[in-house]
């Protein structure tokens, strides 16, 4: 859907472009792939990381860290998956939601969905790479820990 | 000298993967489900990827550095800060797509500032994603987390504008303006 949407715009924009100035879009291909090349090396890199991580972290693992009852430690563990691992959200929300159905608690799910979009650990080479290792850090660290304020408010909201 | 600069560029990705094959035959326990996700994911990325570069062509072509500064460059306040809010809640796809379009509205002069509004924004606001979460984890929940998250990335802005020295920053711009 998200995906479908995207190709909707590029394409119509692409067309748009090519009919004002074919040069400039050529231009702008070219310089698309380059920046596209640019980056493979480690984009392949996470590929790799990715596979490994979510190959070793199955979902009973994740359910019995993170259940209702483990507390701060089970946010600590959810947000620390969440920073680990990088599913789309689209695989995510149904998942948590399938979680929180089998006796996973609201806030640690809060901060898993938090950490997962907001935190990187393995895409932090490519971050990295634009925007330096202290920018980068800084940035996971404080999303890292934005997501035990997110945990707290929305597991508050949902009692409601 | 071709062959030696492309072998150096790829040279962390060439070990993951050894590294990847070594796990694998290590563990085979793991093996056919990493082999799995490595294909999800590599097709994930291929269908996401190549728009976003091709957005980014186009952005780099069409808005002139002039326009973009004006509205999103130092001293553009409130308005510009807004524009890259919605500029990285319409987008769509993982955090990852948004770094390479950062590094483009760097190099057309947008302030850090909005730079990491911009990826804030991306990061956890995207419109589309808002509504499936509503969806699958109910309306309390995603409202919730949109509530606080959107104050959330104003402060880790300010926070990570404020860590980061001066000198470092402009190191970020002049390695944008070189990037392609």
């Amino acid at each position: 859907m998200d995906t479908f949407i995207l190709y909707g715009i590029a394409v119509i924009l692409f067309v748009i472009s090519l009919l004002k100035d074919r040069n400039k879009t050529w231009v702008a291909l070219k310089k698309g792939l380059k920046a596209l090349e640019g980056i493979m090396p480690q984009f392949l890199t996470v590929l790799v990381l990715v596979a490994v991580v979510l190959a070793v972290f199955n979902t009973e693992t994740v359910s019995k860290l993170i259940g209702k009852g483990s507390g701060f430690l089970g946010v600590l563990a959810a947000s620390a998956v969440g920073a680990v691992t990088l599913i789309p959200g689209f695989v995510a929300f149904p998942a948590a939601a399938q979680l929180l159905k089998n006796g996973a608690g609201v806030m640690q799910m809060a901060a898993f969905v938090s950490s997962l979009m907001m935190v990187g650990i393995v895409t932090l080479p490519m971050e990295m790479k634009y925007f330096g290792k202290r920018a980068s850090l800084t940035r996971n660290g404080l999303a890292f820990a934005f997501s035990f304020l997110v945990a707290v408010f929305v597991g508050w909201v949902v009692a409601l | 000298m071709k062959t030696a600069a492309l072998l150096k560029r790829y040279r962390a990705a060439l070990i993951v993967m050894a590294l990847f094959a070594v796990f694998l035959v290590a563990f085979p326990r793991y093996a056919a489900k990493a082999e799995t996700s490595l294909l999800d994911q590599l097709k994930t990325m291929l269908l996401v990827v190549p728009p976003i570069f091709l957005l980014l062509g186009l952005l780099d072509v069409w808005v002139p550095r002039e326009t973009l500064m004006k509205y999103m460059g130092e001293g553009s306040d409130a308005r510009g800060a807004l524009i890259a809010f919605t500029l990285g809640s319409a987008a769509a796809g993982p955090l990852y797509g948004a770094f390479p379009v950062a590094s483009v509205l760097m190099k057309k002069g947008a302030s850090f500032w909005n730079i990491l509004i911009f990826l804030g924004a991306w990061s956890t606001t995207k419109v589309p994603m808002f509504l499936f979460e509503m969806n699958a984890l109910g309306a309390r929940f995603a409202v919730a987390r949109l509530l606080i998250d959107i104050p959330g990335i104003v402060l880790i802005a300010l926070a990570v504008k404020a860590l980061v020295p001066k000198k470092e920053i402009e190191r970020l711009y002049a390695a944008a303006e070189g990037m392609k």
